[in-house]
């Protein structure tokens, strides 16, 4: 490796490092505002001057500056001051001051670096120029006045995000960042600009000036808006959420964010169930969890076990599932589902409901096969991965399904189960061709009566074209559920005999409906005594007849096991809303009632009998390996029929409880139906 | 063997006592300091720390714009600010209470704060029967400023050369 000098200390490094990479790798700090190590380099702030011999005898800037052998870097001499304080200098002039009413006051890198790297005073007497505010949408409020020009969040919405919607105009003084014709952007990922923004120019607003960085306190947890789980930050004070940030994890979500994950929390305070309710003579009336716990006890124990069914919700940690699961297979009850989208999964291999590839393994593939699904709406984060692995090149990608905008180009090779059954030669062609071939299959074509049979000829596809080799399993399937993983881990399917969710609603298939958390089917076609529990007053508690207040994801501490099989566990970051208690120590308390006492008295006695009973639990933040196994086998071979395969997810701004208690989703909803331009304010 | 003699010759003389009548007659003629509150008051440095006031604008508008610096910088703990977007769009409190209790006149918030919003004014005349009447909340310190402003105005005007 070649070696070069950082003040005067070796350093080793890689070919096509810069001198700024270098220069970090020295444990020297550079200061700077337009780089970002995942975004292009635009070398446009100045800030990360520093001295480099041999060269011209003037300060470079290191981000754009290629490492040589040899290379002497100084960035401690009194010309490197010099010309920080200089540009430090040159980037306040037009920069109001302001930070009393910024939202990036206490974080922000501006106020940071002048402190560290500024003069004390200024030479600019002048009046300083104003910029219009622009209207980039309901996630990002824009100061543009404050804006220092550094493009990152042009980088970042042309490249990662793959919607060129903001850019710069103008040159000089009059140079400004704004958007196509002013219209809100059109990202999915919008929210990460506003953290990219190194200074208050876009902040987010719908946390526009609600809190100041320094007194919230940080609780590190799992997103679980969709089934990726990503690595999120949450911050609260008191008793509220007051935001979410994402965390690095170079497995799951690099440091992105979509926004429904990022800006939910407004959902979280809203609409909330906090205390138990009966319903009597027709109406509810508030209740005590002794009342409705003997309330729920007494129907089912007087109900045989065959007509007591329980389906799990999206966003269910594993525990209270498990628990859930165990009370009901102790009362004798086969009814019992987590698949609310009825997706043919669950039953064969593990491997046969993960995405096998890994999220970070997908950008190894070289060819992509996407039936069913719009990664764009169920899985923001992976559709910036597969657009990162198109831009590099050597990948081509076939869509069966819907034909959406995914950011990046594909063939597309037709809508439905018609295609699948009679798949073109170009395409399978370019599967065989492949090395490292994948498909990414979701429940918009699993689910329903045909899905097992979408399953099996998926299944024989993966075969034929060799999907599953040595070292490479590409066989993927993306849920969009938190939940679903871990249900399916641990059996939460209707055992032998047992109904399936759509059976379940059907009138008089049941006396006793228990909706743990399930939002997202329609019950009010069963007549059978319904039981909801769960954080939000929504479809599953409308018209339910007892509802049991429970712990939404940030009141819980919960295993979480996302599409890829990695078990992640989520920490509480406030208590439950009210008299609300969270879901495991209800359903506890309620076995106790109906004499199935389970046998665990906390959490985490809890957590070792799942781990106990279903040993992948117990290894948490763990990829699974590719594992091999035979595809051939799945479903049930049959007519594929004529099934047109739509995204599982019509909104994905409205599609869980939290998100439609969420004003800010509501406003994202209604851009995502009618993109219309708001006047700017 | 002679100090003992002196001793008791000084004592025969009595000259402590009529050094003590001599004070005390000197302190009679002088003027007295004590003052007959409350029809008489000490004069007050402009500096002094009283009851807390927001003040406004001359044209009405509050100047506080909910940076929570005063919040940040309190010692004891005493301020609790919320903010949200006015409808104007500009940043506002909704909350801004001050747990009078809790205060310990420090004068940290009005230093902190970037607009001289939040004063420690004049007024050291609050005394209240309950503790709930100390929870001090944005209408009732609003209010202080309204009705103290042209005094805190002198007073910062008076100390504005030493800042």
């Amino acid at each position: 490796m070649p070696v070069a000098k950082v003040n005067g200390v070796e350093v080793e490094f890689e070919p096509g490092m810069t001198v700024l990479q270098v220069a970090e790798r020295a444990g020297q700090e550079i200061p700077r505002f337009c780089y970002h190590e995942r975004l292009s380099i635009a070398g446009n702030c100045r800030m990360c001057l520093v001295e480099v011999k041999p060269g011209p005898p003037k300060p470079q800037a290191s981000c754009a500056l290629p490492a040589a052998e040899g290379q002497e870097i100084f960035t401690d001499t009194p010309m490197v001051k010099k010309a920080r304080e200089g540009v430090m200098e040159f980037l306040l002039i037009n920069h109001p001051l302001d930070c009393p009413i910024c939202d990036q006051g206490g974080e922000c890198d501006l106020q940071d670096q002048s402190m560290a790297y500024g003069r004390d005073g200024s030479r600019y007497a002048e009046n300083k120029r104003a910029v219009e505010e622009k209207n980039m949408g309901p996630t990002i409020k824009t100061f543009m006045t404050r804006c220092i020009q550094c493009t990152r969040c042009v980088r970042f919405i042309t490249e990662v995000a793959g919607v060129p919607d903001i850019g710069m105009i103008s040159r000089g003084e009059d140079a400004e960042i704004t958007t196509y014709l002013e219209k809100s952007v059109g990202s999915e990922l919008s929210g990460n600009v506003n953290d990219l923004c190194p200074v208050g120019a876009l902040t987010h607003r719908p946390w526009q000036y609600h809190y100041r960085p320094w007194e919230l306190k940080k609780t590190e947890t799992i997103d679980v808006m969709d089934a990726l789980g990503s690595n999120i930050r949450a911050d609260f004070r008191g008793s509220e959420v007051m935001r979410v940030l994402p965390l690095v994890n170079e497995g799951i979500n690099e440091e992105w964010l979509s926004d429904k994950s990022r800006y939910v929390v407004d959902g979280l305070t809203a609409r909330r169930l906090d205390r138990p309710w009966i319903r009597e003579n027709g109406k509810l009336r508030a209740a005590s969890w002794n009342e409705a716990l003997d309330a729920v006890a007494a129907k089912l124990k007087a109900a045989s076990a065959d007509r007591i069914g329980v389906i799990a919700g999206d966003l269910q940690d594993a525990e209270s599932m498990k628990a859930t699961l165990d009370l009901f297979r102790a009362l004798g009850s086969k009814n019992t589902d987590c698949r609310q989208d009825g997706a043919a999964l669950g039953y064969g291999p593990r491997e046969s409901w993960l995405f096998n590839s890994g999220l970070e393994g997908i950008e190894k593939a070289d060819a992509i096969l996407i039936v069913g699904v719009n990664p764009r709406i169920e899985a923001p984060l992976l559709n910036a991965r597969l657009r990162k692995s198109w831009i590099k090149g050597g990948v081509e990608i076939g869509v069966i399904g819907e034909q959406a905008d995914l950011t990046f180009d594909y063939a597309y090779l037709g809508a439905g189960s018609k295609t699948l059954a009679k798949l073109p030669k170009s395409a399978l062609d370019f599967l065989t061709k492949a090395e490292r071939p994948a498909i990414i299959v979701g429940s918009g074509a699993l689910n329903g009566e045909g899905g097992p049979a979408v399953l099996n000829a998926l299944g024989a596809l993966a075969k034929k074209v060799g999907v599953i080799s040595e070292g490479w399993n590409g066989f993927n399937v993306l849920h969009h559920a938190a939940a679903r993983v871990a249900g399916l881990d641990m059996g939460f399917v209707p055992t032998e005999g047992g109904l399936t969710v759509s059976d379940m609603l059907k009138p008089g298939a049941l006396d006793v409906l228990f909706l743990l958390g399930a939002d997202e089917v329609d019950p009010t076609g069963s007549n059978a005594f319904r039981v909801y529990m769960g954080s939000h007053g929504d479809r599953g508690a409308h018209g339910a007849d007892v509802i049991l207040p429970g712990a939404a994801y940030t009141e819980k501490s919960g295993l979480y096991v996302n599409t890829e099989g990695r078990v992640q566990m989520a920490e509480r970051v406030v208590f439950p809303k009210g008299e609300a208690k969270e879901d495991w120590a209800i359903i506890r308390a309620l076995s106790a009632r109906v004499d199935q006492t389970l046998p665990y008295d906390t959490l985490d006695q809890l957590r070792a009998k799942l781990m106990a009973d279903h040993p992948t639990f117990g290894r948490i933040d763990y990829l699974p390996a590719p594992a091999a196994f035979d595809p051939s086998k799945l479903g049930v071979k049959g007519d594929l029929g004529d099934r047109v395969f739509a995204s599982a997810i019509s909104d994905p701004y409205l599609s869980n409880p939290i998100a439609r208690a969420s004003a800010t989703m509501a406003e994202l909803s209604a851009l995502r139906i009618a993109p219309v331009a708001m006047a700017a304010e | 063997m002679f100090t003992r003699i002196a001793q008791a010759a000084k004592g025969a003389m009595m000259l402590d006592a009529i050094g003590a009548i001599g004070l005390t007659l000197k302190y009679m003629a002088r003027p007295k300091a004590t003052v007959n509150y409350p029809f008489e008051r000490n004069p007050q440095s402009p500096r002094f720390r009283g009851e807390h006031a927001l003040r406004r604008y001359a044209n009405g508008e509050e100047r506080c714009i909910a940076c929570k610096l005063c919040e940040a910088i309190c010692p004891a703990q005493a301020i609790t600010i919320e903010a949200e977007p006015r409808a104007d769009g500009s940043r506002r409190t909704t909350r801004y209470d001050i747990d009078m209790v809790k205060c310990i006149y420090c004068g940290l918030c009005q230093e902190a704060c970037p607009v001289d919003a939040i004063v420690e004014g004049p007024n050291s005349e609050y005394a209240v029967e309950t503790r709930e009447e100390l929870l001090f909340d944005k209408a009732r310190l609003l209010d202080n400023g309204d009705r103290w402003e042209r005094q805190i105005a002198k007073n910062l005007e008076l100390d504005a050369p030493y800042r």
